[in-house]
């Protein structure tokens, strides 16, 4: 091991430094959550304090069950958010293989226009995806925000898997095709495993934008039964009165979630690094 | 009968030939070495065997079957590779018995096979780990019980040797050579390493920039060198070549001696500077200038020669080579 980064000083300079950038990130949070138990009134007078015997309320928390149906929306996040995570996994690690793998006519043409989509934001495009979604009669159906988050997801994915994939060692692609493995097993058996820090990566980065949007569950699918959390939380932010404990209730609790896919992908994240580094 | 036989193969990258014209003869049994500086295309050769590439033109024949456009699994062939290449999510029994399986073997059949391998290469008590949990040498072996299980007509090896070290690469190299008597199959190896090629082979074929410069036993090369090439690349310390004229010969053409066959004499005709000594125990390996062109000598034995001395090294004749400028050998 390295000495200077035994020294006691080092360390403590080290861990100071990153529970600062800790504490400071984590704030924000830790606000909304401290809020989202006070009453109105207290949020207030007080917004830096812990809720106590005197300000301690669960309004919000019940403001937000009995308005609406929260559970449904939760409900259309989160099959928004996992269905698109899986089809832009499963399709942009296919993409990815087949870029990396094969020698064809255009191979770079192809990786070049499906990189092309991180130039190109998609919102650009929202007035032709609502006249398609029209003509397809998916208006206010989940699949609408599947199909655009997942289009949405797609270039980035391909772009980096593909680049991991290039670095899996062809002896051993070879040697499943010399032990008659299948293309599709070489795929999901042998390559995949071997690419899964990366798929973790493209899965926290696409995560968080498909549960945090309003933009397009708003346009494509605004209707009641397909309303995800965001957009129902919209419901309490009014243009002159502003149910802010209802807001930070549901912003609460909309946390949780992403929380719980996050540690997933990022305990893969950490698994990745360091089999690498002791190999 | 012919294991395998490579007629007219041509093999090219988009504008760039790789392999050209290539005629090869494998027979039954036979132990095959492709040998060449890299870059001269034997692992492509290796790899259109395999079938992991197609050929540009030319025929493929394993076992006097046409195998052109023939996937690789159906080839009759197991390949070993220079990475081991194992399957890091199996252990060792299932990375030796997934061929089978697919080939759509018995269960038992599977089983005695995977028993005869692993006794064969002493892998019975790592047999249930995985490969990370494995040291390079034990790694290797797996990757050659994983082409044994499948009693293929043709053993394919790439470079099997070249990330292990000294001492373990020895070893490997002897059993493999047990495993080519034992098993009675053909093989076919590629290795850039001449000491591999001459200790392994039946046959060696050196490769140069695509294409074959000589096909013959070991000592055949060794021993008559069909141009400066292979008598450059074969033999350790390699052969010494000096310009004709130096010694009075015909102007143009080159003088080849083996480092074994010069020695120290008083009234020797070469007449150099000593500029470093190897003393190997064995051996002893002089290294001398003459004039501008470095020239080395092995002695048998220990000799007390130093840097800095001039010497005078002889020769016989019978024991020289004479190439034209072209590289082409003169007899």
């Amino acid at each position: 091991m390295n000495k200077a980064r035994q020294n006691p000083l080092n360390t403590a300079a080290m861990h100071g430094a990153l529970i600062l950038y800790t504490l400071i990130a984590l704030f924000p949070v830790f606000v909304i959550i401290i809020n989202s138990f006070k009453s109105r009134r207290a949020i207030f007078r007080e917004p830096l304090a812990l809720p106590d015997a005197e300000s301690f309320s669960l309004i919000g928390y019940q403001t937000v069950m009995k308005q609406g149906d929260f559970f449904l929306y939760f409900q259309n996040s989160l099959i928004v958010t996992v269905v698109s995570l899986a089809l832009v996994l499963l399709f942009g690690a296919m993409a990815a293989f087949a870029l990396s793998e094969y020698k064809f006519k255009g191979n770079t043409l192809m990786g070049l226009y499906l990189a092309l989509g991180i130039m190109i934001p998609i919102r650009i495009g929202t007035v032709a995806i609502l006249d398609m979604m029209v003509a397809t009669g998916l208006v206010n159906t989940l699949w609408a925000l599947i199909l655009v988050y997942t289009a949405q997801g797609l270039p980035l994915a391909v772009f980096i898997l593909s680049e991991f994939m290039r670095q899996v060692s062809d002896d051993l692609k070879n040697a499943g095709r010399v032990d008659g493995l299948t293309e599709y097993t070489i795929f999901f058996r042998l390559v995949l495993p071997l690419v899964r820090p990366a798929m973790a990566t493209v899965a926290v980065f696409n995560m968080i934008p498909i549960w945090n949007d309003l933009w397009f569950p708003l346009i494509l699918a605004p209707a009641e039964e397909t309303k995800t959390l965001t957009l129902g939380s919209q419901v309490f932010i009014g243009q002159f009165v502003t149910d802010w404990n209802a807001v930070l209730s549901a912003l609460s609790m909309a946390i949780l979630p992403v929380l719980v896919l996050y540690v997933i992908f990022s305990r893969q994240l950490i698994r990745g690094i360091t089999s690498g580094a002791v190999k | 009968m012919t294991a395998l036989t490579l007629t007219n193969v041509n093999k090219s990258f988009g504008t760039v030939e790789v392999l050209k014209d290539i005629n090869i003869e494998v027979e039954d049994g036979e132990f095959v070495v492709f040998v060449g500086p890299s870059g001269c295309g034997k692992s492509t050769l290796l790899r259109v065997i395999a079938g992991l590439e197609d050929v540009t033109s030319g025929e493929v024949r394993i076992g006097g079957e046409l195998m052109n456009l023939t996937p690789p699994s159906k080839r009759g062939i197991a390949m070993v590779f220079q990475s081991y290449a194992l399957y890091p999510h199996l252990n060792v029994r299932k990375n030796m018995s997934l061929a089978l399986k697919q080939e759509g073997q018995s269960k038992q059949v599977i089983e005695q096979r995977v028993a005869k391998a692993s006794k064969m290469l002493n892998l019975e008590p790592y047999i249930d780990r995985f490969p990370s949990e494995l040291s390079g040498g034990q790694r290797q072996r797996v990757a050659i019980g994983r082409a044994i299980v499948r009693e293929p007509k043709l053993f394919l090896f790439d470079e099997p040797l070249s990330n292990l070290d000294a001492a373990l690469r020895m070893n490997t190299r002897l059993e493999i050579a047990n495993l080519h008597q034992q098993l009675d199959a053909s093989m076919i190896y590629v290795t850039h390493d001449q000491t591999e090629a001459m200790t392994l082979a039946d046959k060696i074929v050196v490769l140069r920039d695509g294409h074959v410069e000589q096909v013959g036993s070991p000592m055949e090369l060794y021993n008559n060198p069909a141009n400066q090439f292979v008598a450059g690349f074969l033999g350790a310390p390699s052969m010494n070549f000096i310009p004709a004229s130096l010694i009075g010969d015909s102007a143009g053409t080159t003088l080849g001696i083996r480092p074994e066959d010069l020695y120290l004499t008083d009234d020797g005709p070469l007449t150099a500077n000593v500029t470093h000594v190897e003393h190997l125990g064995g051996d002893t390996n002089v290294i001398a200038m003459m004039q501008n062109h470095q020239i080395t000598a092995r002695l048998f034995g220990q000799h007390q020669v130093n840097a800095g001395e001039p010497v005078r090294f002889g020769y016989t004749q019978d024991r020289t080579y004479r190439f034209d400028p072209q590289g082409a050998r003169l007899i």
